[in-house]
């Protein structure tokens, strides 16, 4: 089969693979223009239904920026169709690429998105005002845990186990970290001891999934389940009894980063936040430098894709995964942290409230993929976020709708938007030597 | 390297697969390891590579005793394998594959990625190999995946390199160029294990052959033996290596496919628009390399395929958007080309399993139950009939050997009125001695005037059966020639080349 030999030379970085193949339009193609035009279509007929007059305030500016930007206002109802016609334009272009068996490049659903999301809030906050600053920001710190959730699954699914228990370790996180940092006085205390709790959820785990090759979804379910009950006797039994003196921890407070804290608009944003958040910035990058950079990440990717494969090149399968989800849990854990030391500054009955879920959710919507991952949280907490600022500003609509936005967004992100996506081939499936 | 095996006995339980062989490989020699499937050739190879811990017995290289507990270690010892199922991770790159396991680091356990890409160039160049480093493994075709195998084991200073059943995935050209790659390799002074149950090859390149039977050394091959007594030796008796049949008598067009497409799930045309007619008592052979859309043809014939366009005609009845059980009831008879996927239930008895296509009705069901006494008794004489080797009908067909399992799917595709038989790889991973009694089942077939369609991607399998012979490539006709075209000729086809002088035989 080999062609005749253009000699590679070693410096030929980048070469084409020898088969070429022909980008066709996936089922991914296909499903973009249908959910754009539902999108812009409810859009519209809600803007048709009930109409207002008035003008939105976008305020860009936190009150202590070191360059004030300015407030943007803007007409409500005019606003609104432009960007109903920019969504039909995008959805038009989304179409004739299907039409014409082409790929669906990602700026149409991103400029789609933005347009949909201003026209949007133009219609909703009609006479009122948007703080941008807020409603991004306020995003970024709800994401916090989804972020750690989806990263403690994405590292877990590349070495090939399903990490269904990420509820379960955010929720020991949650209730060790209170613990911990209620006796020792320190939130960091409080965030190793998250760390802890969640690898020991994933120890169990691994020794039900990978030891003895239950199935993984199911162990996880139950764990989910067992650390619900678990937390729950313990909170009664032992936390309320002893608030004081267990269940009342140090949490974290913000820490503004001097310079970075002054950019507008961006620095509020991402760099007012509380310790916590600067941890994940710095877990986020790190997983994604040793995934694709390392000779661990490497050999996880291929106890993932190829066990066998890695067992005859004399990896040690088993072992690689346990260090791995091992390490998956202590993330996920961490993001539990988030709920006993930044949201509330005491651990509460059932305070998760099923974000480990919505993190697995990101964790496909991520493709697998650390960064996209984390965008994909950071889109869920978007969306939560968005919920909470609406009915504040009392937009018109109702309130129970708006609860259900982030999983709603949630369902459409994995069903319709995710494209081709592909898990690692060996992702849930136990290993055993014959 | 000098590779000394001293009584290795390997066990699974109360099976020996492995009982005491003994054999020497030197440095510079291409050894052939020729058996039958389930001889045991490939348990001692995954011994020898510290997949599985002997029982008894001990490796030497170079008059060391070796103590392997991993494929680590005998990696570390030199020893180099080429597995029968790449052991390649499909998504990462040649370059990556190669350095898996054996990563060049630097700072902090970084990659050292480009390392790993001079390292597949250099080798790649030494042998004329023509791989590139950052292509990704799933994009390449089979043959060139077998060399970056052979790369990953070279670049770990491999002196000792096993060959297990390589050409089973190959084309006859690539399957040539191999062979060089092993001649070359020899003459660079590796010790080669050949492994394989193709008589061809072994005779191409064995420096020495040492045949395999029941998990024991049967002795040694002179490599100018011919077929024949390779074969006797291998099976254990005399085989018969031809085929018997007569000349076709056809009957009418009885099986007619016009513009027949098909279309898998990610959009691709496996199929793309072809056009045959097989006529009664008439056997058409499919030649390809696997993946060329044998798979999809036969499973549009059958309605297992979703995305189907064209005409699937047989006698007269079109199949094309009928479901499969109304196909099989149109008479069609079905080998599946894996039979323990779609073959068989391997946790059913073999009675259970002899029923599957006539789990409806009579003979076997009556007013929504079972007749469990017409069943065993048609169980009991098709064991009788087909000779399957079996303690009882109550059997699990798991526990079967190949061959045996294979004569219970032929037994129950071909103990109904058949108006077509659709064969694939009727013989993949059968004893000799199976092999021969399902080819005569298939040309008895045929002879009673049933149009049959075999695909196999063993080419001898083709021209043994065939009246004619249509080469798919890229899921399209390149031609359909008669059955004595030659074999160079075939080959040729089965890459894509038209030859310019071909004429088709037409139906």
């Amino acid at each position: 089969m080999s062609t005749a030999t253009d000699n590679p030379t070693p410096d030929s970085g980048g070469l084409a693979p020898d088969t070429v193949v022909t980008p066709t339009a996936g089922s991914g193609a296909r499903k973009l223009p249908v959910v754009l035009g539902v999108l812009v279509l409810g859009l519209a007929i809600v803007l048709l239904r009930s109409s207002h007059s008035g003008d939105t305030t976008f305020r860009l500016a936190a009150e202590t920026d070191f360059v004030t930007l300015p407030d943007v206002v803007v007409p409500s109802g005019p606003t609104a169709w432009v960007m109903v016609v920019i969504c039909l334009a995008l959805t038009a272009e989304a179409v004739r690429r299907m039409l014409g068996h082409l790929r669906q490049p990602m700026w149409i659903p991103i400029a789609f998105a933005v347009a949909w999301m201003i026209g949007f809030l133009s219609w909703a906050a009609a006479d009122s005002r948007i703080l941008i600053v807020s409603l991004l920001g306020g995003a970024v710190a709800l994401a916090v845990p989804l972020v750690f959730g989806a990263l403690g699954g994405v590292l877990g699914e590349r070495a090939g186990v399903v990490n269904i228990a990420i509820e379960g370790q955010l929720l020991l996180g949650a209730f060790a970290a209170a613990i911990a940092a209620s006796t020792t006085g320190s939130p960091w205390a409080g965030l190793v001891a998250a760390a802890v709790a969640g690898a020991l959820v994933a120890l169990v785990l691994g020794l039900f999934a990978i030891t003895y090759f239950v199935d993984q979804v199911i162990v996880g379910v139950v764990l989910n389940v067992l650390v619900l009950g678990l937390t729950n006797f313990m909170f009664r039994q032992v936390l309320a009894p002893n608030a004081e003196s267990l269940n009342s921890p140090e949490g974290f407070s913000r820490l503004p980063i001097p310079i970075l804290g002054d950019i507008p608009l961006i620095g509020p944003l991402l760099f007012r936040q509380t310790p916590l958040v600067y941890v994940l910035y710095a877990v986020v990058a790190l997983v994604a430098w040793a995934l694709y950079r390392t000779r661990w990440g490497l050999r996880v990717r291929a106890v993932g894709e190829h066990p066998k494969a890695a067992d005859t090149v004399g990896i040690k399968v088993n072992r690689t995964r346990y260090r791995t989800i091992l390490l998956a849990g202590a993330i996920a854990g961490m993001g539990g942290a988030y709920y006993s030391l930044v949201s509330v500054a005491a651990f509460n009955r059932e305070m998760t409230g099923g974000a480990g879920y919505i993190a697995l959710a990101a964790v496909i919507f991520g493709k697998w993929d650390p960064i996209r991952a984390t965008l994909a949280a950071l889109l869920f907490g978007f969306a939560t976020n968005l919920q909470g600022v609406l009915s504040s500003i009392g937009s018109p609509v109702p309130s129970q709708f708006m609860l259900m936005l982030p999983y709603l967004v949630t369902i459409l992100a994995v069903a319709g938007l995710v494209g081709r996506s592909r898990p690692p081939a060996a992702d849930g499936v136990p290993y055993r030597k014959q | 390297m000098r590779l000394v095996l001293r009584g290795i006995t390997k066990r699974f339980g109360s099976v020996v697969a492995n009982d005491s062989i003994s054999l020497t490989v030197e440095p510079g020699e291409i050894h052939c390891l020729l058996g039958e499937n389930g001889a045991g050739k490939s348990t001692l190879m995954n011994v020898l590579y510290g997949l599985y811990r002997a029982d008894e017995g001990e490796i030497e290289l170079d008059g060391e005793v070796q103590h392997f507990t991993g494929p680590g270690d005998a990696m570390a010892a030199g020893i180099g394998m080429v597995h029968q199922h790449f052991m390649l991770v499909p998504v990462f790159t040649v370059a990556e594959n190669v350095m898996l396991g054996n990563e060049s680091t630097g700072f902090a356990g970084t990659l050292d990625i480009d390392a790993a890409r001079r390292r597949v160039t250099e080798i790649s160049e030494r042998f004329g190999f023509d791989v590139k480093p950052d292509a990704v493994v799933e994009d390449l075709p089979v043959g060139v995946q077998q060399r970056v195998e052979i790369i990953k084991a070279l670049s770990r200073d491999a002196e000792l390199l096993v060959f297990d059943e390589p050409t089973a995935v190959l084309t006859p050209q690539e399957t040539d160029e191999l062979m060089d790659i092993m001649r070359q390799l020899r003459e660079s002074g590796k010790a080669i294990v050949f492994i394989t149950h193709k008589l061809r090859e072994v005779r191409e390149v064995a420096d020495r052959i040492t045949v395999i039977r029941h998990g024991k050394v049967v002795g040694e091959a002179d490599p100018k033996a011919s077929n024949a007594e390779l074969a006797s030796m291998m099976v254990g008796r005399p085989v018969e290596l031809v085929v018997q049949k007569d000349a076709p008598r056809v009957g009418d067009d009885a099986f007619v496919v016009r513009d027949l497409r098909v279309v898998d799930p990610a959009g691709h045309a496996q199929v793309d628009g072809i056009s045959f007619t097989i006529r009664g008592g008439e056997v058409l052979a499919v030649a390809g390399v696997q993946g060329n859309g044998q798979t999809e043809l036969t499973e549009a014939i059958l309605g297992l395929q979703d995305d189907v366009s064209g005409s699937i005609r047989l006698d007269g009845t079109e199949l094309v958007g009928r479901s499969t059980r109304k196909i099989l009831d149109a008479g069609v008879g079905f080998i599946p080309e894996d039979r323990q996927v779609d073959g068989l239930v391997p946790n059913f008895t073999i009675a259970e399993n002899l029923m599957l296509n006539r789990s409806f009705k009579s003979p076997f069901v009556k007013n929504g139950s079972l007749r469990i006494g017409a069943l065993r008794a048609f169980a009991e004489q098709k064991l009788k009939e087909y000779d399957v080797r079996a303690r009882d009908i109550d059997s699990l067909a798991a526990n079967l050997s190949g061959g045996n399992q294979q004569k219970v799917v032929v037994a129950r595709e071909l103990s109904r009125d058949l108006r077509l038989l659709v064969a694939a790889q009727p013989t993949r991973g059968v004893d000799v001695g199976s092999i021969e009694f399902i080819h005569k089942q298939v040309v008895a077939t045929r002879d009673s005037g049933i149009p049959v369609l075999v695909v196999s991607t063993e080419l001898d399998e083709v021209v043994a059966l065939a009246d004619r012979i249509m080469v798919l490539y890229r899921g399209q006709i390149v031609g359909i020639v008669p059955a004595d075209t030659p074999r160079q000729t075939l080959g040729l086809m089965m890459t894509g080349e038209r030859p310019k002088d071909l004429k088709d035989v037409v139906a």
